[in-house]
Parts: structure tokens; sequence; C-alpha cells
């Protein structure tokens, strides 16, 4: 066991590292940060200065280097525009996205995983045709074209809501409702696929002819089989947490990671954008762990050497 | 005679991708198979799930390199998968496995897929090429407006002629058929069998039948070896191998085979598992199962030697006689 | 009194028919063999009689269990009948066991529905039963799943689901067709033993007409949706009279016969979708007549036992052996 646990805490380490390695390059390659930062009429001595502060003069492998070496210190750099330290401000706005990603993600279980269900038990139902035209819909209209329509209706025609900012908790209700309907939509069309899938299998046959009530063989038999492709999905839900707010917060104008990312970006801030890439990969490479660890303990056939025959 | 084909000492290895918890293991699929075919023949291989039949077929077929021993087809080498000589040789020997839906192409009508081989093999083309296409449907009992048909059009039995047909077209002088009859109803079964055993008479073709069915197995070939965990455990003709087995599994093996109107009695019912090569049992393989097993089986590995008319590997054939019947 | 009785069963999935008019008794005790190529029914006939086929199919009528009625009763009381009355078991033994449920839970599963046994004395009940089916070192092996067993012992498994039950009646739809030849066996002679010991009715579905000669009292052959023929184990095989047993019987190569050709039954099974208006049989079948093409040939009782349905049965078998032995 120790020796499974090591190994698929050495790849995610991995993954980590390949993954920062390459925003590192991309970032680096992609413009000057000095050009951006000090503006175009910035004279010549005061670039030289913020480029030598930054060790931007260095060869492209030194500076990789450099970076390694302050990573293995667990030093994620200081922001280039106003020198705080840029794990602090990453880690300042993450409440804020899960405020919004957290009930997100809970309203697209709650309600998809059970509607899926609840379509593949009466197939060929009205209520069946309702959840597969509903999740077409969910997952066919792109989140921007959604969050203006939901911002056109419910905040510009009936004023009932706002349409941005974060002043309380009624601000969140639009965020969220753009947010989950997509993923309501894609969790209830693949609940509903996987549990017919299972339904058709010969286990259910055998369960059905032992005599056990419908409910049971539901319950018992056929939802715990479901599980299993229904969590991997989850667990991509789970790992974009932190990262699947980009669009939305910027719509709503929402002070999250989102939002952070987007001026970084466009700042060249390298050190904070970089911080923000580690804790987004971090959070998709637990969620991962997660999901393997998940699947241990819904299907035995995936947890590996069995005791003996 | 000159054997077609000559396999010595085969043997094939593969490793497993275990659990992440244990290392990986290493599976002896084949472990040391000597076989030959002569001209004409039809030599079956009988044997359980697993015991190794279709790894031995690609091996034959140099489908697959052995992981150790030789294959000699026409006295010269088999030649490495994928070199060019070794394309030249796929025009003369072939391949009809279990299949037939699987092994043809639904995109393609049945004569452009009985064509194929011609084109592939640069055999014939334009006038030609469709005449033959056309006799090669004949010859398997297809109808002439059958051509135009797609596979998911036909039924399982005529998609298996139509496979036939494909492996005829480069005149092939030797075919590997691996559990060529297993998916099809007994009813249609009996044409398939049949068509190949006529085909095999009227142009003298050398094959090797792989089968799980013992009755289908008896009624096509003239030489049947039976395999057990990756060997050849006793190879006779035919009649004397149904009519007489001596090893222990073969007994079983035979009398397992249910008969109209003889009711359960008289059957040799093997105690146990089927075999798993992975945990192959020391000395004979067979042992746990066998019932005169003694504790001389656990500790030696009986040779395939001859005895009485026949190839077989077993420590006890002498006190074994006729115990079966 | 029969047990079962099944009249005038028919079938239909997205409105073709597959099953047209099934009748079939078993007695109490009786072991019956339906035989017939893939796709003419035989599984359809039970799952249709036990309720378990799918939405889609629609069923008329009858199946009476000691007189009482199976088909449109609610659900509730066809639940009662599954496990309890009549059990089944089916042809892939390793993707009929739950995958994700260790094995001595789906036998308890059974023993608490139909015995009320729970904890440990369900548990030894299990351990019990999975002893009777076979299963070395069953105390050990009871918290194991279902891919650490063989196919053969998955089919011992849920034979010993089966018997958790007491069913009146097994069903064995082609138990031993994914099984090696030593394992299929291993499996016939479990059958009838348990069969032997607890007295219950089986029906044994297979194409293997061996198979069923050894372990069956009496057997109906059915052929597009129908039975053509029926008989005691001895008069179907000594005297087949329907063309299409006859047919089956002549195709299947003898293990004691040399290697003599085969004698195939030309042709194909119909498309369920596309049957001949008259004998299903008619394109196939060497005897047929105008007659045969025009209207279909009822299943009738034979002056010498046995049902058939044809209009120019076989008559003489005495001389028909003869003429194949010259
Ligand atoms: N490519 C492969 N990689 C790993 N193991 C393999 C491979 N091919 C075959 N094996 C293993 O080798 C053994 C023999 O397999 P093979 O397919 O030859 O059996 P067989 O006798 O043809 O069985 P069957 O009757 O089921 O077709 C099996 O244990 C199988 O799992
Ligand atoms: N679930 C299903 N949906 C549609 N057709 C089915 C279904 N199950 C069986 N059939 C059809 O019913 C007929 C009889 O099938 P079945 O009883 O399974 O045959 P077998 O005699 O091989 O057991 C076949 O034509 C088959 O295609
Ligand atoms: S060697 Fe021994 S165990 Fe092997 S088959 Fe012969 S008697 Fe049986
Ligand atoms: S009724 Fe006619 S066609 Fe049908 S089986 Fe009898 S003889 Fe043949
Ligand atoms: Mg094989
Ligand atoms: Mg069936």
């Amino acid at each position: 066991m120790p020796r499974f646990l090591l190994t698929k805490f050495a790849r995610a380490m991995l993954t980590i590292l390949l993954v920062m390695s390459f925003a590192f390059i991309v970032l680096r390659l992609s413009g000057d940060p000095a050009q951006v930062l000090l503006g175009p009429d910035a004279p010549q001595d005061a670039v030289d200065a913020f480029r030598a502060r930054w060790g931007l003069n260095d060869p492209l492998w030194q500076q990789y280097l450099a970076y390694l070496r302050q990573l293995a210190a667990f030093d994620f750099g200081v922001s280039m525009r106003d020198h705080s330290p840029a794990l602090q401000l990453v880690m300042d706005r993450v409440p804020a996205t899960l405020a919004l990603t957290v009930p997100a993600l809970m309203l697209k279980i709650c309600i998809g995983i059970p509607a899926g269900v609840y379509a593949a038990l009466h197939r060929e139902s009205v209520a069946d045709r309702g959840v597969i035209m509903l999740s077409i819909f969910g997952f066919t209209i792109p989140s921007f074209v959604l969050g203006l329509v939901l911002v056109l209706v419910f905040a510009v025609k009936l004023d009932w809501l706002p349409a941005g900012g974060q002043d309380g908790w009624h601000y969140a209700i639009l965020p969220i409702a753009t947010m989950s309907i997509g993923g309501i939509g894609i969790l209830a069309r693949f609940s509903r696929s996987a549990m017919i899938e299972v339904l058709g299998q010969p286990y259910i046959r055998t369960a059905m002819a032992k005599g056990l009530p419908w409910r049971d063989v539901v319950w018992k038999h056929a939802l715990p089989n479901a599980a299993v492709p229904i969590v991997t999905l989850v667990g991509f839900m789970v790992g974009a947490l932190i990262a699947g707010a980009v669009v939305v917060e910027s719509i709503f104008s929402w002070p999250g990671i989102g939002r952070l990312i987007v001026v970084s970006v466009a700042n060249r801030d390298l050190a904070v954008v970089q911080c923000i890439l580690l804790v987004i990969a971090a959070s998709m490479v637990m969620a991962n762990l997660l999901v393997d660890f998940a699947y241990g303990a819904l299907d035995p056939r995936l947890r590996g050497a069995a005791p003996g025959r | 005679m000159n054997a077609i084909l000559q396999a010595t000492g085969l043997v094939q290895q593969y490793t497993t991708a275990k659990s992440l918890f244990g290392k990986p293991g290493t599976v002896r699929a084949v472990d040391g198979v000597d076989l030959t075919v002569n001209p004409g023949e039809v030599v079956g291989i009988v044997g359980e799930s697993g015991s190794g039949k279709s790894t031995l077929g690609r091996m034959l077929l140099g489908l697959e390199a052995p992981f150790s021993g030789r294959v000699s087809y026409l006295g010269r080498p088999m030649p490495a998968p994928r070199s060019a000589e070794w394309r030249r040789l796929r025009a003369q020997m072939q391949l009809i496995f279990q299949d037939p839906l699987a092994a043809l192409d639904r995109r393609l009508t049945v004569a452009a897929q009985i064509a194929e081989p011609l084109d592939i093999h640069r055999i014939a083309s334009g006038a030609e090429r469709q005449e033959r296409v056309a006799a090669l449907i004949h010859r398997v009992g297809l109808r002439p407006d059958q051509a135009r048909r797609y596979p998911h059009e036909l039924s399982g039995g005529q998609r298996q002629r139509v496979v036939i047909a494909r492996a005829l077209a480069s005149q092939p002088r030797f075919l590997v058929c691996d559990e060529p009859v297993s998916a099809l109803d007994v009813s249609i079964q009996a044409q398939v069998v049949n068509l190949l055993r006529d085909l095999q008479e009227r142009e003298g073709l050398s094959m090797v039948f792989i089968s799980h069915d013992l009755k289908v197995v008896r009624n096509i070939c003239d030489r049947v070896a039976v395999m057990y965990l990756g060997r050849i455990v006793e190879e006779a003709p035919s009649d004397r191998i149904f009519a007489d087995p001596r090893h222990p599994y073969t007994q079983a093996l035979v009398s397992s085979v249910p008969k109209a109107g003889a009711g359960l009695r008289g059957r040799i019912i093997l105690q146990g598992e089927p075999p798993n090569p992975a945990a192959r049992p020391a000395g004979c393989a067979f042992h746990p199962r066998c019932r005169i097993a003694d504790a001389a089986c656990a500790a030696k590995v009986p040779a395939l030697e001859r005895h009485d008319g026949r190839l077989a590997a077993c420590l006890k054939l002498q006190s074994n006689q006729r115990t079966a019947a | 009194m029969s047990f079962v009785l099944i009249r005038d069963l028919k079938v239909a999935f997205d409105g073709v028919q597959v099953l047209h008019g099934i009748d079939l008794e078993i007695a109490p005790g009786e072991a019956v063999g339906l035989v017939g190529e893939s796709g003419c029914g035989k599984s359809v006939t039970w799952l249709a009689a036990l309720g378990l086929l799918p939405g889609k199919a629609q069923v008329r009528g009858s199946v009476m269990i000691e007189g009482r009625e199976l088909i449109g009763a609610p659900r509730a009381q066809v639940e009662a009948v599954r496990g309890a009355r009549i059990a089944m078991i089916f042809q892939d033994p390793s993707s009929s066991l739950n995958p994700v449920h260790r094995v001595g839970r789906q036998i308890c599963e059974s023993l608490r529905l139909h015995r009320g046994l729970r904890g440990a004395a369900a548990r030894s009940q299990a351990i019990a039963l999975m002893d009777m089916v076979g299963i070395p070192s069953a105390a050990t092996r009871i918290d194991l799943y279902p891919h650490e067993f063989s196919g053969g012992q998955c089919q011992r498994l849920l034979i010993a689901m089966a018997l958790a039950g007491k069913p009146d009646l097994l069903v064995a739809d082609e138990p031993t067709t994914a099984l090696d030849a030593t394992i299929q066996a291993q499996i016939l002679d479990l059958l009838s033993n348990l069969r032997r010991q607890t007295g219950m009715a089986m029906v044994f579905i297979s194409h293997d007409l061996g198979a069923v000669s050894a372990v069956c009292d009496r057997a109906a052959v059915m052929y597009a949706g129908r039975i053509v023929e029926q008989n005691d184990i001895g008069r179907l095989f000594d005297a087949p009279r329907h063309p299409y047993t006859r047919g089956l019987f002549d195709a299947i190569p003898d293990l004691d016969a040399g290697r003599a050709r085969l004698h195939p039954v030309p042709g194909t099974v119909p498309d369920p979708r596309k049957l001949p208006r008259g004998c299903a049989f008619s394109a196939r079948c060497a005897a047929a007549s105008g007659l045969c093409q025009d209207h279909q040939p009822e299943l009738r009782p034979q002056r010498q036992g046995g049902l058939l349905a044809c209009f120019h049965p076989a008559q003489e078998p005495a001389a028909r052996r003869q003429e194949m032995l010259a």
C-alpha cells in the first residue's frame, strides 16, 4: 500500500512540475513584462533596472533553474506590480471563487444526477424526453451567452437581482445559476446513459430473477455500478472548482481567481500568473487522486491484487 | 513426405501488466510445442480456453514471432513479421477465425472484400479479377447476387463463407482456422464444415483446425493434438485419439462430450478449475485435476513420447490402459 | 396437475412478433429440455413468463403457476414468484453476478428475501450452499468478489443463489454454453445431482442436444418462435418426426462416427420480420408442399404420444435408420 501511494503521489508531483514548466516557458516567450508594466514611454534606464530586478536578462534556462529553486523552498515569488507575496494575493481570492463554485457543484450533483437517473428509469416517458431536451439546452449554450441573457432578464428587465459585484448573498445567485446550468445538463445526460448501460447488464436481470423488489434492484445493484463512471465526471468538476469560474467572474465582476488571472495576464505579472496556475494544477491533481481512491472504493475490480484465490 | 510446416520447440510468453501492487508476471501461453503439418493434412488442436491454441496458431502463421523455437515453412525458416519476404508469404497462408463480422469490413461489399487479396498480392486485375471473384463466390456456395451485399445483410453462415472466399482468393496452401464454426448454429455449422472439407479435399490444402468442439474436430481432422497449459499432452490420428484416448486429460475431455441417449453415466468428471497459465503447477501441469496422479506426478514433468501408436505425455501411461470406457 | 402452465404466450418487440403462441406445461419435479437454434425464442419464453423482459416487449397470453396468472399480475405478485417458486440462471455466469458486491452478500440477499435469514445465520447458510454446489473452502471465499472466481465457479455461485429460495422450478438458460468442455460436464453433473436431492423441476434450455438428452425427461423443439415438436427424451431421439428436429439431429457430427460428410439443414433461420406465410420451416424443408406454403401447421397431440406441428411428418423412423446404416 505505501508503495502504491508513493507512486501516485510522485506521479501527481510530476504532473504539477510539467504544467509549471510549460507555463513558465510560454509566459517568458510571450511578451516583455517590463514593457507592459512600465508602459511604452518608460525611460530606458527604468526598463533596464526592472529587467535586472526580476532577472529577465538572464538566459531562459537560468531563470528556469532559479524558479525551480524558489519553488523547492516554497517561495512563490512576489507580484511584479505591488511586491506583495503572490501566494497571498492568490489565496485571498480563493474564498470568493469557492463561494460560487461550491454551491454550483452542489446544484449540479443534487439536480443533475437524480434527474439523469430518473430519466433512465422512466425511459421514453415525458419526463425522460424533458430531461434530454433541457440537458441539451444546458450544455450547448455557452456560459457567456447564458450569463448575459440572465443579466438582461433578471437584472435589467425585471430588476430582481444585481447584475454584478459582490455585496451580499443575492449577488451570487446569477453567477451560480449561470455556472450550474450547463453542468446540470452534462451530469444529467451522463448519469442517464450510465444508468441505462448498467440496467442492461446481466447482473441486473439476475437481481430481478432473485425476486428482489424493483426499488432494491435500483438502489442496491444498479446505482453502485452506475456510480463508477459518474464519479469520474464529478471528479473533473471538483478539479475545476478553482479554475472553472473565469468567464462567469468576468461577466459578473466577481472578485475571485478568475478575475485575478485576467488582470495578471494582461499585466504580465508573471509570478502571480504562475502561482495561480500552480494552485489550479494542484487542485486538479488532487481531484484526480480523489477519483482514483473513489474508484477503488466503488469497484473492487479496480482495487488491484486480490487476497489470493 | 516433406512437411509443409514444421514447428520445433515453440514457446511464447507474454508479460502481464499486473496491478500496482504486484510485480509484472510472465505468462507462458505456449510452452514448448513441436508440430508438423504434412501436405493435404488437417491437424486439429483442441484444449480448454487459455491452453494456448490461438497463440500457437498465430505463431504457425508467422503473425507473431515466437519467444523461442522455430517455424519452418516448406523447409525454409519463417521470415520475421512485416519483412518483405513475410509479406509475400501472406498469400500462401491464411487465417480464418471465429467472428466473421469482426473479420469483415462493414463498408465494403462482398465482392470488394473478396477482391482485396487479389489487389494486395497483385494476382489479377480487370476482367480476370471479376471472373476470379465470381468463381470464388460460387465455390463457397454464395449466390451471385450476394456479391453486391454488405456483411450486415448476410447471416452468420454466409459471412463465414465470405471470409473463407477471401482467404482462398490468394490461392493459399496453408490455412489456420481458429474456431471457424463456434459462433454458428448447428445446422449452419454443418454447412461450413462441409464446405471446408470439400475445399480442402479438392485443392489439397493443408490446415490447422482449432476448436473446442470435439465433435467437429472428429469430423474434419486427420490428426489431433490435445493441448493443456501450453503443451501438447497427446497427439494421434483422429480415429485413434477419440476411440482410445490414453492421456488422463484426453480421456476426460472425450468423455465430457454429452452423447444423445447416453445419459450422464460413465463420464469422467474432472475436479477443480480450468488451468491458469500464470500459476503453472509443478511437475505434470495436469496433476491437481488428474484422477490417477500420485506423488511422482507433482515432481517430474512427463515428456511427450511414443506410446501405442501415438504421442503422449504422462508418467502413468502403462498403468492407465483402457480405464476410460 | 401441472406446476407451470403456459398457454398461447406471444411476445413482440417494437411490433415484430418473435413468439407466436407457446404452449408448455411443466409438472412438479419434471426436467424439460428446450432446444432450438439461437434466436428461436427459448430465452424470451421464460423471460416473458417471469416478467424479466424490457418494457418495450409486448407480452400476451397466459402463464399460470399453480393456477395463478402471472401475465399482467401486479409487480409484487410476480416478484414473489421469482426466486421463491421459479429461479432462473443464465448463459453468461461471469457477468451475471454483480461485480461490486461480495459473493456472500449476494447469496445472503436471497436468503434474507426467501428464508428470512439475517446476519450469522444467513452467512452460515450461504457457506453451506457454496459447499453444496462444490466451491472449495467456501468459508474463506465467501468474502471474495465475483471477478476472483472462474466462469465455472460463477455458475456454481449462481446456482447456489438460485437454491437459496428453495424453488420448485429452476430454469437454466444455456448454463454451460460459455464454459469449457470439462467444466460443462461438472455443471451438468451438479445440476442433475441437485435435482435428485431437492426434487425441484427443471427447464434446461440449450442447443446442445446431447446435454439435453442427458439431463431431461422430456424436450420441446422450437423453431422461429413456435414449438414444433415435443416428446419424451427417448422417443424424441429415437424417432424424431418433425423435419426440423431430424435436420438438427443429422447436422450434429457424431463423436463415434468417422469422417462422413455432415448433413446440414439447407438455408438459414428466417428473419422474424419476414416470416414465410405458412410453415416457418417451409423454405428449408425437403418435404414441403403447397399446403405448407400457405397454412400454418398446428401443434397437435400424436397417436404415438408427443406433440407435433407438421403436415408431412416423417412416418417410419425404423426405415430411416436402416437407410442411414446402408
Ligand atoms: N497478447 C497477449 N498478452 C498477454 N497474454 C496473452 C496474450 N495472448 C494470449 N495471452 C494469454 O495466453 C494464454 C493462451 O491464450 P490463447 O488465446 O492462445 O488461448 P486459447 O487456447 O486460444 O483459448 P480460447 O479457447 O479461449 O480461444 C491465455 O492465458 C491468454 O490470457
Ligand atoms: N430485448 C430484446 N429486444 C429486441 N428483440 C429481442 C430482445 N430479446 C430477444 N429478442 C429477439 O427475440 C427472438 C428470440 O430471442 P431469444 O429468446 O433470446 O432466442 P434464444 O432461443 O436464442 O434464446 C430473437 O429474434 C431476438 O432477436
Ligand atoms: S503424469 Fe501423472 S498427473 Fe500427469 S496426466 Fe499422467 S498420471 Fe496424471
Ligand atoms: S409443415 Fe411442411 S414445411 Fe413445415 S416442416 Fe412440415 S413438411 Fe416441412
Ligand atoms: Mg482462442
Ligand atoms: Mg437464449
